[in-house]
């Protein structure tokens, strides 16, 4: 199908599923908003600890922030590189991305689960319920994304995403970049600006 | 006697500002190595106990800076067409003041 007639464009002259989906991320800023505000909110206030200063660990937290800054980079020159036809480096650029983002996503396990056994649960305070419900979301969406990076990738070996599909891939790309950059907030509100003095964090 | 364009008409409008160029790769290269910069700053801030009393509007405008670096190259804001960057600058300004709001109401900040 060529992009002239695969597109559907509107009375402004854009495409409505690019009009929808920039909608979509801009109800997410307001889903995103809400959380960060509700952990700023509760931040300081838990009763008991764990709290920000006793469990966060920067300097692993600095590595998946990179990794993620990284993926980003691969989805736009995996996007790049599908507008020109060039299909080895489609599949080279979008599986790296995919891969940045499974690591990504075994960072936050391995936080998660680390958390769990210096003893803070979804439940064990404010921090905690804030914290993991923040971050979590966030990976449930890194996620969604991988997946849907995956799919795309299913399809370029089939060689269902020449030039006039780079849509496709431009929607997941502007999905991928709306993560990393609710990730860079997400980054300094929760893990650098913390309510509790330096010299207890190094 | 003048004639108001169809429905039709106007769904066949060509997507004459839809189809912007977008960045090179060595911009998006540049934008790699700058968002990376930013990010090494912002940690190096966090460990320097002489920006501890600055430390939130430096870490909020870094983190700022490569919010708006992203959007603007590696979405495309940029170059798009602006209705996309009305589209979601309208509900991110409103999901600010949501958080703003919250944060005096709950007594995390407070005038004077």
């Amino acid at each position: 199908m060529s992009h002239a007639a695969g597109a559907h464009y509107t009375s402004t002259g854009l495409d409505n599923r690019k009009v929808a989906f920039w909608t979509f991320i801009g109800s997410e800023c307001l889903l995103f908003g809400s959380l960060i505000a509700t952990y700023l909110v509760y931040e300081g206030r838990s009763v008991s600890g764990p709290t920000t200063h006793e469990i966060l660990n920067i300097p692993l937290t600095s590595i998946s922030t990179f990794d993620l800054l990284m993926s980003s980079l691969c989805m736009v020159l995996a996007l790049a590189a599908v507008q020109r036809g060039d299909r080895v480096w489609a599949r080279a650029w979008l599986g790296m991305t995919a891969l940045l983002g499974t690591v990504f996503l075994g960072f936050q396990a391995y936080e998660f689960n680390a958390f769990v056994d210096e003893g803070l649960g979804l439940t064990t305070n404010l921090f905690g319920s804030t914290f993991f419900t923040l971050t979590g979301f966030h990976g449930g969406h890194v996620a969604v994304g991988v997946i849907w990076l995956v799919t795309l990738l299913i399809r370029s070996f089939q060689g269902k995403l020449e030039p006039d599909r780079a849509l496709n891939v431009e929607i997941a790309g502007l999905y991928w970049h709306f993560v990393d950059v609710v990730w860079i907030v997400i980054f300094t509100v929760v893990y650098l600006i913390q309510t509790t003095p330096i010299e207890a964090a190094i | 006697m003048t004639m108001r364009p169809s429905t039709k008409e106007f769904s066949i409008v060509a997507p004459a500002t839809a189809e912007h160029a977008h960045p090179t790769t060595a911009t998006y290269l540049a934008i790699a190595v700058v968002l990376t910069v930013i990010t090494v700053v912002e940690v190096g801030v966090f460990y320097v106990p002489a920006f501890q009393a600055v430390l939130a509007p430096v870490l909020v405008t870094l983190s700022a800076a490569k919010f708006a670096l992203v959007v603007m190259f590696y979405m495309h804001l940029k170059t798009d067409h602006k209705l996309f960057t009305l589209i979601f600058t309208a509900p991110l300004l409103v999901a600010v003041a949501v958080v703003i709001a919250l944060l005096f109401l709950f007594g995390v900040l407070a005038l004077g």
